[in-house]
C-alpha cells in the first residue's frame, strides 16, 4: 500500500532516506569536477543527481560550462575546463544544489554556497561549518557575501574551511541559531 | 447573461486559462471564492523548476503578480469572494456573491478549482498547533507569522520538504521530518537543503499522537511495520509545539462531478478525477478541467494546462482557426511533455495514457 504520489526515485540510498548525498554518491556524478581541477582554482560542483525537469544552470552560464541539453530532466554535466567558478549558477539553481569549491589556496579551501536566510552573515564572521547532514565539522570563517538584484534574494556565501573539508562543508551555523526565537505575540494573546 | 468563458478559480491554472482565452478575444470572467486572487502562487516564495519557457528560476509570488497584471491588461474580470456552488447542464454556473446568487450561462467553462489538503487523524489532532502545510505557508509567507517555534513535519513529499525549508526561513526549528513511506517522495535537492541545516529525516515513521492540554506540547512518533501499523516499543517523544501535516492533496472535483463529467479513480493523480483529453477537455462538451483539480501535479504544469484549455475554448468557439489553434496547442503540449519527462513524471504519464484510452486526443485529427 505504498503511496503512489511518493513513488521512490532511488539513486542514492542516503538521499532517498536521509535527505543528503554521501561523498561516494557524488563520485560518479556528471557535474562534479575532479580533485585535480579543484586544485587549479574555483570550480562549480553540481550536487544534482536526480532527473528532475530543470535547466536554469545551463542558461545562467555564460561560459558554456554547463550542459543539460534538450531533455531538461538530464542531470547537468560540468565542462570543468570552461568553468571559471563565477558562481552565477549557484544563485540560479532553484534547488540550491550548486556550490563553488576552490582548493587552490593552500591550507584553506573556499566553499561558496547559496544562502536564503536572514540575517546574512558578515565578512570575517566566525561560524560553525556543517556537512551535508548538518553534522558539525568545526570552525570556519565567512570570507565573501554577495547578493545582487539578478540573484533574486539567493545570496552566495563563501566560507574558508580547512582543505580537507572542501567537499564536505556545505552549510554553516551562526551562534545566533542556538538562541531560542521569541514566540510571536499573537500566540500569547490567544492564551 | 451569457459569457464566452467562465473560469472557476484564480490560481495559476485559472489565470493562465483566462489570459490565453482573453488574448484571442473571448469575454472572460473568473470567479474565486477567496478574498485575494493567485491561488497558492503567493505562498510560493521559492524559485520554480523547469526551463525558461516554464518561468524557471522565478519565484512563485512574482509569477502571480505578473499573471494578475496580464489578466487585468486583457480585460479579464476577476470576481473575488465568489464561491461557485453549482454547475448545471448547458454550462450554467451558479456563483454566490455576497448575499445573492448569480446564475450565468457560458459557451465554455474551465474548472481550475485546485485541491484540498489531506489530513490524517490521530489522538490530539484537534489540538491547536496541529496544522496543514498550506496553513503554515499562509501564516509565514502571507502574514509574516511564525506558526510555532519547534515543528514536526509529517510527510516528505515535495510539499513537506518545501514547507519545512520555508519554516526554517521563518525562524522555526524543524525537529524532525517523518514519512510512513520508505523513501523521500520530494525532490532530493529540496530534502538536501533541509537536511544540511541539521534536520533529521525518519522514514518509515508515523505520528502516534500529539500531547498537550490546551495546545500541542509534544508529539510521539513511532516506526511503522510493512502494514503501516506503529511498532510497539519504537515510540519517541519530540518536544514540539507545532505538528505540520503534508500528507498529500486531493483534487477538488465537486463541480466536475456535478456537471456529469466521466470520472476515473487514478491514485497516481490523487484520487477520483475527471477524465480529460490532452487539451484538458472533459466528456462534457465545452467543459475543461485544469491544474490540480484534474490531478495533483504542480504549478508549472498547471499553468500550461490552463493555457491549453483557454486556447482550446477559443478554437471551439471560432475565435481562432483550427490550424493556428492546433499549432499552439501542440506547442503547449510539447512544453508540458518536457516538464513531465524523467522518473518524477512517470506517474502522470501513466495516468494520462489511461485517460486517453477513454477520451482520445483531438490534437492529431486533421483540421
Amino acid at each position: 500500500m505504498s503511496d503512489p504520489l511518493s513513488k521512490p526515485v532511488l539513486l542514492s540510498q542516503s538521499l532517498s532516506t536521509k535527505g543528503y548525498l554521501l561523498p561516494e554518491d557524488l563520485a560518479q556524478a556528471s557535474g562534479v569536477p575532479s580533485a585535480q581541477r579543484r586544485q587549479q582554482g574555483p570550480v562549480a560542483v553540481f550536487e544534482c543527481v536526480q532527473e528532475i525537469p530543470c535547466n536554469p544552470c545551463e542558461q545562467a552560464c555564460e561560459e558554456g560550462a554547463v550542459r543539460v541539453g534538450e531533455r531538461i530532466t538530464t542531470c547537468p554535466e560540468l565542462v570543468a575546463e570552461a568553468c571559471t567558478g563565477c558562481a552565477k549558477c549557484v544563485a540560479a539553481c532553484p534547488g540550491q544544489a550548486v556550490f563553488v569549491v576552490d582548493e587552490s589556496r593552500g591550507e584553506l579551501a573556499h566553499v561558496t554556497m547559496p544562502y536564503e536566510f536572514l540575517p546574512l552573515p558578515k565578512k570575517g564572521q566566525r561560524v560553525t561549518a556543517l556537512d551535508r547532514s548538518g553534522m558539525v565539522l568545526g570552525p570556519a570563517e565567512i570570507v565573501r557575501v554577495r547578493c545582487s538584484k539578478t540573484m533574486d534574494a539567493t545570496a552566495t556565501v563563501t566560507m574558508a574551511v580547512p582543505r580537507d573539508w572542501a567537499m564536505l562543508a556545505r552549510f554553516f551555523r551562526m551562534d545566533r541559531d542556538q538562541e531560542s526565537p521569541p514566540l510571536p505575540s499573537t500566540r500569547e494573546s490567544e492564551q | 447573461m451569457r459569457r464566452d468563458l467562465i473560469v472557476v478559480g484564480a490560481g495559476p491554472a485559472g489565470l493562465c486559462a483566462a489570459i490565453e482565452a482573453a488574448g484571442q478575444g473571448l469575454d472572460v470572467v473568473v470567479y474565486d471564492e477567496n478574498a485575494k486572487p493567485g491561488g497558492q502562487l503567493f505562498k510560493q516564495i521559492h524559485k520554480f523548476f523547469g526551463s525558461k519557457e516554464h518561468r524557471a528560476r522565478e519565484r512563485g509570488f512574482r509569477i502571480g503578480e505578473q499573471l494578475l497584471q496580464e489578466a487585468a491588461d486583457l480585460g479579464v474580470e476577476v470576481v473575488l469572494g465568489a464561491p461557485v456552488i453549482g454547475l448545471y447542464q448547458g454550462l450554467t454556473v451558479q456563483a454566490q456573491i455576497d448575499a445573492r446568487i448569480e446564475r450565468v450561462r457560458a459557451n465554455g467553462v474551465i474548472l481550475a478549482t485546485g485541491a484540498s489538503e489531506n489530513m490524517i487523524p490521530f489522538p490530539g489532532w484537534t489540538l491547536p498547533g496541529v496544522i496543514g502545510a498550506g496553513a503554515a505557508q499562509t501564516m509565514a509567507n502571507l502574514h509574516g507569522i511564525r506558526p510555532g517555534n519547534d515543528l514536526l513535519m509529517v510527510g516528505c513529499g515535495n510539499v513537506g520538504v518545501v514547507v519545512a525549508y520555508q519554516m526554517l526561513q521563518a525562524g522555526c526549528r524543524v525537529r524532525a521530518m517523518i514519512d510512513a513511506g520508505s523513501t523521500i517522495g520530494g525532490y532530493g535537492v529540496h530534502a538536501a537543503k533541509v537536511a544540511r541545516t541539521g534536520v533529521p529525516f525518519h522514514l518509515g515513521h508515523t505520528i502516534v499522537r500529539a500531547e498537550g492540554d490546551a495546545r500541542v506540547e509534544s508529539a510521539t512518533i513511532a516506526q511503522v511495520d510493512d502494514r503501516w501499523q506503529p511498532v510497539p516499543g519504537t515510540e519517541k517523544q519530540l518536544d514540539v509545539d507545532t505538528v505540520c501535516l503534508a500528507v498529500g492533496l486531493s483534487p477538488s472535483i465537486q463541480l466536475a462531478a456535478m456537471a456529469g463529467c466521466r470520472m476515473l479513480h487514478l491514485p497516481e493523480m490523487g484520487g477520483r478525477v475527471p477524465v480529460r483529453r490532452e487539451d484538458c477537455s472533459t466528456s462534457v462538451s465545452g467543459l475543461y478541467v485544469v491544474g490540480d483539480a484534474g490531478g495533483i501535479e504542480e504549478a508549472s504544469s498547471a499553468m500550461i494546462q490552463g493555457r491549453m484549455a483557454g486556447m482550446a475554448c477559443a478554437m471551439e468557439q471560432g475565435f481562432i482557426s483550427p490550424v493556428v489553434g492546433k499549432d499552439r496547442l501542440r506547442m503547449l503540449r510539447d512544453s508540458l511533455d518536457r516538464l513531465r519527462e524523467g522518473p518524477f513524471g512517470e506517474r502522470i504519464r501513466g495516468a494520462e495514457n489511461r485517460m486517453q484510452a477513454v477520451l482520445p486526443s483531438r490534437l492529431e485529427e486533421t483540421a
